[in-house]
């Protein structure tokens, strides 16, 4: 079986593949891998044209310049790169509302659509917030061996898994 | 406003590379990373920690030839504490990372795509309050753009020893979900 049509790769090969990954990117662009500062940018960008008046705070605090860049295009890139590994296993899903959600909260599409949108806005403020995610701190932070990341990383396993089974409990193990 | 063609252009083959290996990972997929927030199925920080141990040796080393630099961020300690908590929340709700989010769009998902479109409105609102939170990322409490080895006075090598044994550790010690063939039909099974 050719191994880019399996669904499955061992999180170990993955891992490591990451890894490399991230020196390419430090050799070849100097930069760490990262998701959400083009997110910021692009907001700014649309701000900046809708009403100037707005961003005038945030540009002159921040003093950059939000750009179409590296970063946007690796985050277009991640939605191509998955799409061609999904396509190419029929690893592809219709699924809306997951098992686990579905046990806990009801099959109401309208209901898990509110809080995929509501969760991930509050995971990007406080990505915003603390300057990175879980690739930008999470996986490059942490191999720069950064005091920032490493806190920030402690900080949102500890708090997600809490979260976690405040929602879903212990029961909820079993449907995952 | 654009970078130069040819970084636009690496940047979009580097990010290819890092959905694919997100998506063949199975971490754009909902059950997983709630089955590691749950404490379950360990794959999403097998990956992270494999990841960190492997790519610190060669950061470390193409900074030491002087191939590439550092981007530490810094240390805004109310930023990282506050932010940290509510990127926590946001991912239990949400059920995807920033990364994982955009993979899972490329999986077909229409909760992940109603996420990322939520991303750009907290980005949105980030943006709109950022006078507000000043003080939150700001200089105070701010120790700098500093690492580990610096805090503690132990060498970067040392770091690296620790942090392979934990990620040694986890993948040996700890489980993680495979789908299995069953008649005809998928499931999971922990191994």
């Amino acid at each position: 079986m050719n191994v880019l049509s399996q669904k499955y790769w061992s999180p170990y090969v993955v891992g490591v593949a990451i890894g490399v990954l991230s020196w390419f990117a430090f050799a070849s662009a100097d930069h760490p891998l990262g998701i959400t500062t083009p997110f910021e940018h692009t907001a700014a960008l649309i701000f900046q044209t809708a009403d100037p008046a707005l961003t005038q705070a945030y540009m002159q605090k921040t003093e950059k310049q939000p750009v179409i860049g590296w970063e946007w295009m690796l985050v277009l890139g991640v939605f191509s790169g998955a799409s061609l590994s999904a396509w190419l296993s029929g690893d592809r899903t219709r699924e809306i509302v997951p098992e686990l959600w579905q046990w806990r909260f009801g099959s109401s599409v309208p209901l898990r659509l509110a809080g995929a949108f509501l969760g991930a806005a509050l995971m990007m403020i406080g990505a915003r917030i603390a300057q990175g995610c879980t690739s930008g701190h999470g996986i490059s932070g942490t191999l720069q061996l950064a005091l920032s990341s490493w806190v920030f990383v402690v900080v949102i396993f500890s708090v997600s898994a809490l979260t976690a089974f405040i929602m879903f409990g212990k029961r909820g193990r079993e449907h995952v | 406003m654009f970078d130069p063609p040819d970084r636009l252009l690496l940047g979009l083959v580097t990010g290819t590379l890092f959905g694919f290996l997100l998506q063949k990972g199975r971490v754009a997929k909902y059950p997983i990373i709630l089955g590691q927030l749950l404490l379950k199925d360990w794959t999403v920080l097998k990956i992270m920690l494999t990841a960190i141990a492997v790519g610190a040796i060669g950061v470390y080393g193409l900074v030491a030839v002087e191939l590439a630099s550092l981007h530490i961020k810094p240390m805004l300690w109310e930023g990282v504490l506050v932010g940290g908590v509510l990127f926590g929340i946001g991912i239990a709700i949400f059920g995807y990372c920033p990364g994982t989010g955009v993979a899972a769009c490329g999986e077909g998902r229409k909760d992940a795509m109603v996420g990322v479109v939520g991303m750009l409105a907290g980005a949105w609102a980030y943006v709109w309050m950022y006078p507000l939170l000043v003080p939150l990322i700001g200089d105070d409490g701010d120790w700098g753009k500093i690492t580990l080895p610096e805090v503690t006075g132990i060498p970067a090598w040392g770091w690296f020893v620790l942090v392979w044994l934990i990620a040694v550790g986890v993948n040996v010690g700890l489980p993680h979900s495979r789908p299995v063939m069953q008649d005809q039909s998928e499931k999971t099974a922990l191994h």
